[in-house]
């Protein structure tokens, strides 16, 4: 053991110690090794000419706004127009066009249903689902059943207005009454409806239903929006009930569940959120899934 | 030495305590009877219960104890005090498990989504579950217990204070518990590492500066001429800690009997502290503290000198300097004015070689030692650690460089960095440390098995491989998934589809972080049994490791 502050020779590295020791632990007197130093070095210089060349150090009331005036916001809003310069080159007049026109264009259709994918998977599949197949409360958006109209311009509309927004004028709007929470019919008479609902569709209905009360009530209290035969109307979002697309579920409870407190689903207006030509691409997208009229 | 005629009376800092929690339960009890909140009301009751405990504990002990006050030295040798070196140990090993296991859970969550269970074990709360019982829980309590031990041995010392050491290692218990409940039960600031509320932190302000004053208390009354190396390091780590903890967590609380607070900071400043103090934490409690383990540890062990003097000091020094500016670099490409981003990115390339300096001094203290990782686990276990240290010092400030960083930003490979820092290093160097401590500290020759360290070395090695390996692929894949465009200048993948690549990924990393948790559990039983095992005890009075000093 070495006394303190005397030091020692270490035959394994060739050096010697600095003489102090802590619970037996010595320090050898190794110089820093020079790549170490060097490389050290290397980077502060780098730094510095890093610091010249790009904003860095506060001053007093602004910064030193380095040798090339290069600003990440300026950076930023170059790459983006470069963007738009190519999107426009390439799908110059998608802004301008009509449906009509896109839809005669294979060029401009391949840029729109490019454009529509990625939006749509991005905005739209969070609910509609990655293939707008929908799901329960969520409208199928391949197939030809459309509440608000399945034409482009219908579609479009509906994108950019949304369904029931507060505050949005031109807002997809229409409300199916709460016949049974504010006792506009009573618990027979939905009953009833409900089977006669599933009779229009060719489902079978409950033992004993009293399909005639049914009928009556039907053509009363809901014929006015959803047609005598319940067709539907797409002017007023009321939902076709003679076919197998049930949105909230063919079951009796479900169809009872509708009529007495409807579900008045809500959809966001995306006119605010995103651009005409992006909304344009969506129509043409959702359309192009299969079932656009 | 001993007074026969001593009369037992409570010295100064038993009284102060018992009044100390004496008023601090009255205090919980009234915030329990007045506050809305049942998750506030359940912390309350568990302050008062704790404070209760508290004065309890501390009686028993008067009543217990001899009247006069241990001794300083007894025949010319320190009388250390290892009783909350060994309560800290414990506490880490067993942290540490219930970390590991949360960490797994998220791991399988993020793979598999149906086991979210809403709302106390959702993704959400169990995150910074998994982060802050891994990091300080497990690290805080290996920290605790190796700092008080190593300042003690290199001081040759008796730790400060009679209380003071016990109410620091149980004082820290209880942060623990209510920062963790806190967060199932919904109770969190929202911010990353320090997400416990006011009244958690200001809990934690009073353990950790009576921490500082333990430690600083040590130093001064150390025998030896000089501060070893380790003890710079602890020093830098615990205060640093302290001055990022009181500036990141300065909130103004909406009641005193409400949970909620809100933080003197706001936009842009607030995401700059928060990040100068989440920087430095990995800096100062991950690395710093860390250094100061592996500084003790790995030339204690190996029965070398260390390697250099003089680069302990140039790099230590560079390190604290350096690293107090790196911060904005989590900032990248955000609102944050473009000079501090700059600044933040060129003292992370700056910090590069400091950081180095460790592994230098490290892995080169081994020279004319090489053969003993053959035949030493525990050694080979402390060795890789400082590997993987120079690897995730060196990944750091390259993902800082912004090019780099506007691929690597928001993605998985940020996870791998991470984790290659705090699977190889942080845990493997305390897992090292831990094998040393535990036959030191309860007097036995060597650990139960060395073979079960091999065994543990292995496949945990394997378990950080698969998980740091996933993580880059499927990082790398998400960041140029995210920027992919079409010819036609779209984007090429919604974020969906970004999210359906990485499933693979995720079961591999939830596999590795499997592999992970078995090796530890093969410490645990190691520990457990070294513990266990009858031998005649080694010098148990002195706590005389077991290795001498090289001559």
């Amino acid at each position: 053991m070495t006394t303190q502050g005397q030091s020692d020779f270490d035959p394994v590295s060739g050096r010697t110690t600095t003489g102090h020791e802590w619970d037996g632990i010595r320090e050898l007197n190794t110089p820093l090794p020079r790549w170490w130093l060097w490389t050290f070095y290397a980077t502060i210089l780098w730094s510095v000419a890093y610091w010249v060349a790009y904003p860095s150090w506060p001053l007093a009331t602004s910064f030193a706004g380095g040798a090339f005036g290069w600003t990440s916001r300026g950076a930023v809003s170059a790459e983006i127009d470069a963007l738009n310069e190519r999107r426009a080159s390439q799908g110059a007049g998608l802004a301008s066009a009509t449906f009509a026109a896109i839809a005669r264009d294979p060029k401009l259709m391949s840029i729109a249903l490019a454009q529509g994918r990625v939006a749509f998977a991005d905005n739209c599949a969070p609910c509609h689902g990655a293939g707008g197949g929908g799901g329960v409360n969520f409208p199928n958006l391949a197939d030809d059943d459309w509440l608000w109209g399945g034409t482009l311009e219908e579609i479009a509309a509906t994108i950019t207005n949304g369904v029931r927004v507060d505050g949005v004028k031109a807002t997809r709007l229409s409300l199916m009454p709460a016949f049974g929470k504010d006792n506009l019919l009573n618990a027979d008479e939905i009953l009833a409806v409900a089977n006669h609902v599933r009779s229009l569709a060719g489902l079978d209905t409950q033992k004993g239903a009293n399909l005639a009360l049914g009928a009556k009530t039907f053509g009363d209290a809901c014929a006015s929006c959803h047609g005598p035969g319940g067709k539907g109307n797409p002017m007023v979002g009321a939902p076709n009930l003679t076919d197998a697309i049930w949105l909230y579920g063919s079951e009796i409870p479900s169809i009872v569940a509708t009529i007495s407190n409807p579900r008045n689903g809500v959809m966001p207006a995306w006119g605010g959120r995103l651009d005409p030509v992006t909304i344009k691409s969506l129509a043409l997208y959702v359309h192009s899934l299969g079932g656009g009229k | 030495m001993q007074q026969a005629v001593a009369k037992k009376s409570m010295h100064a800092g038993e009284f102060g305590l018992v009044i100390f929690f004496g008023v601090t339960a009255l205090l919980c009890l009234v915030v329990a009877a007045k506050t809305t909140e049942p998750a506030f009301a359940f912390h309350a009751a568990l302050g008062v219960a704790g404070s209760l405990v508290a004065v309890f504990a501390i009686f028993n002990r008067y009543y217990e104890r001899p009247a006069a006050e241990p001794q300083l030295e007894i025949d010319g040798k320190p009388n250390y005090n290892m009783g909350p070196v060994k309560f800290a140990t414990i506490a880490a090993i067993f942290w540490g498990f219930a970390g590991m296991a949360v960490g797994l859970i998220i791991a399988l969550q993020l793979a598999y989504p149906d086991l979210n269970f809403e709302p106390w074990l959702n993704f959400g709360r169990m995150r910074p579950l998994h982060t802050s019982a891994v990091i300080f829980a497990f690290g805080g309590n290996v920290l605790l217990a190796t700092s008080f031990y190593v300042a003690q041995r290199t001081c040759r010392a008796r730790l400060a204070g009679d209380l003071a050491p016990w109410f620091v290692v149980l004082g820290y218990q209880f942060f623990i518990v209510i920062a963790g409940t806190g967060y199932l039960l919904g109770i969190t600031q929202s911010k990353e590492y320090a997400e416990p509320e006011w009244y958690a932190d200001l809990w934690l302000t009073i353990v950790w500066v009576t921490y500082l004053l333990v430690f600083l208390g040590t130093l001064i009354r150390r025998k030896e001429p000089h501060i070893y190396v380790a003890n710079w390091f602890y020093l830098a780590f615990i205060a640093t800690v302290a001055v990022l903890h009181l500036g990141n967590g300065l909130a103004l609380p909406v009641s005193v009997f409400s949970s909620k607070s809100y933080i003197a900071w706001g936009g842009v400043q607030d995401a700059m502290f928060q990040w100068w103090y989440g920087h430095n934490a990995v800096g100062f409690f991950l690395t710093a503290g860390f250094l100061a383990i592996m500084y003790y540890f790995i030339p204690k062990r190996a029965e070398r000198p260390i390697y250099s003097y003089r680069l302990s000091i140039i790099h230590f020094w560079a390190v604290i300097f350096l690293y107090i500016w790196a911060g904005p670099h989590h900032l990248h490409y955000t609102a944050l004015p473009d000079w501090a981003q700059t600044l933040g990115m060129t003292f992370s390339i700056m910090l590069w070689m400091p950081s180095w300096g460790g592994m230098i001094n490290g892995l080169l203290t081994l020279s004319g030692a090489w053969d003993k990782l053959r035949t030493d686990p525990v050694l080979r276990m402390m060795v890789v650690s400082v590997a993987f240290y120079g690897m995730a010092t060196f990944e750091g400030p390259m993902m800082s460089i912004k090019v780099v960083n506007s691929l690597s930003h928001y993605t998985d490979w940020t996870i791998g960095h991470v984790h290659s820092g705090a699977l190889g290093w942080n845990a493997y160097v305390s897992f090292g440390a831990i094998y040393c401590l535990v036959p030191w500290l309860w007097g036995k020759r060597e650990l139960y098995s060395l073979k079960l360290v091999n065994w543990h070395f292995w496949i945990s090695t394997i378990g950080i491989v698969l998980y740091i390996t996933a993580m880059w692929v499927s990082g790398i894949l998400q960041g140029l998934m995210w920027r992919s465009y079409t010819a036609l200048g779209y984007l090429e993948y919604s974020f969906i589809e970004t999210v359906a690549a990485m499933h693979p990924f995720y079961v591999i990393r939830a596999l590795g972080g499997l592999l992970f948790i078995l090796g530890y559990t093969l410490m645990i039983y190691n520990i457990w049994m070294t513990i266990r095992m009858k031998e005649e005890p080694v010098n148990s009075a002195a706590f005389t490791p077991s290795f001498h000093p090289a001559e």
